[in-house]
């Protein structure tokens, strides 16, 4: 398959509306996945480190008293 | 040799082998979408009747594909955690749904996007489509149920109840073009039938399909990652896990 130049390929015949709607969407969903996910463990990791810290923080007191 | 296969059902040993498994898949799936999308949009040729409109069929079929493999995933890891009460394949199915919702929602996306040119509507009630929204609907059932219930092996309970009753959707959905008469075109492959397309976009179509695959698993195995750190967050070993990491 060869594409007369750019626009000839955004164009897609005619179809250019729904074939790159279709893959914008796909597009979009999948890197929104990937964020959502992502952002998930970064906080879920922060939170855990705080735990961490704190209950280092609580032993810590205790072997002081 | 004795293989101990409960080894991996520990969620603390997967944790450790999904991690190092999940720069695989990624890769993988991104390597693959390349070459699929290369063959799908520069060697594949023309469509005869439906023009360049149906170079959706990259993404259409794969997206469907997976919507009803995932969903029979996560049905007998449901299955297998109700049975067994093995924490793991509960937290497993939990980490598919999203997932499986999202291609769920873009095999209906795109189909509509396809439809609309080839038949002239963006949508019908006809067995395919209406099949197909019923299984997002079981999706978004089952997250919401467990997202509703506090206690986490209570909600995998109630989800595997879910999963297993909606299962029977799959082949409503598979068959649907075949029982009902349906505007929807037959199975794009079957293991009976020689392809009715050429055969760089049957390729192009499977490649993408790989690649998808590999999308899910990392996707999931990460997802999974996430939910056994905040299931087992009091553990001795998160708590390890944290100190290495500082």
């Amino acid at each position: 398959m060869s594409w007369a130049g750019l626009s000839d390929f955004l164009d897609m015949g005619g179809y250019g509306l729904y074939v790159w709607g279709s893959y914008a969407v796909f597009l979009i969903c999948i890197a929104g996945e990937i964020i959502l996910v992502s952002n998930r463990k970064r906080t879920l990791l922060k939170h855990l480190s705080l735990i961490h810290q704190s209950t280092k923080q609580e032993k810590r007191n205790e072997t002081a008293s | 040799m004795a293989i101990n296969w409960f080894k991996y059902s520990s969620p603390a040993s997967f944790y450790f082998l999904a991690g190092k498994m999940i720069p695989f898949f990624s890769i993988a799936a991104v390597v693959l979408c390349v070459v699929g999308l290369y063959i799908g949009f520069f060697v594949a040729p023309t469509d005869f009747q439906q023009g360049e409109a149906y170079r959706i069929i990259f993404i259409h079929v794969p997206a469907a594909w997976m919507s009803m493999f995932l969903y029979v995933i996560m049905a007998v890891w449901s299955g297998i955690g109700l049975a067994f009460n093995t924490r793991l394949s509960s937290m497993v199915a939990t980490a598919i749904a999203p997932t499986g919702a999202m291609f769920t929602f873009l095999a209906l996306w795109t189909g509509a996007l396809w439809g609309k040119p080839m038949w002239g509507t963006w949508w019908v009630w006809d067995a395919r489509l209406t099949s197909e929204l019923i299984l997002l609907f079981l999706y978004i059932g089952f997250m919401s149920l467990q997202a509703a219930i506090d206690d986490p092996r209570r909600a995998d309970k109630a989800g595997a109840m879910i999963a297993l009753v909606g299962v029977v959707n799959v082949p409503i959905i598979y068959f649907s073009v075949k029982w009902w008469n349906t505007l929807h075109q037959g199975a794009s492959v079957s293991l009976t039938q020689s392809p009715k397309m050429a055969s760089t976009m049957l390729t192009g179509m499977l490649i993408m399909s790989l690649a998808c695959w590999m999308y899910a698993i990392a996707m999931v195995l990460i997802r999974t990652r996430a939910i056994i750190l905040e299931r087992e967050r009091h553990t001795a070993w998160v708590g390890e896990l944290q100190g290495a990491t500082q």
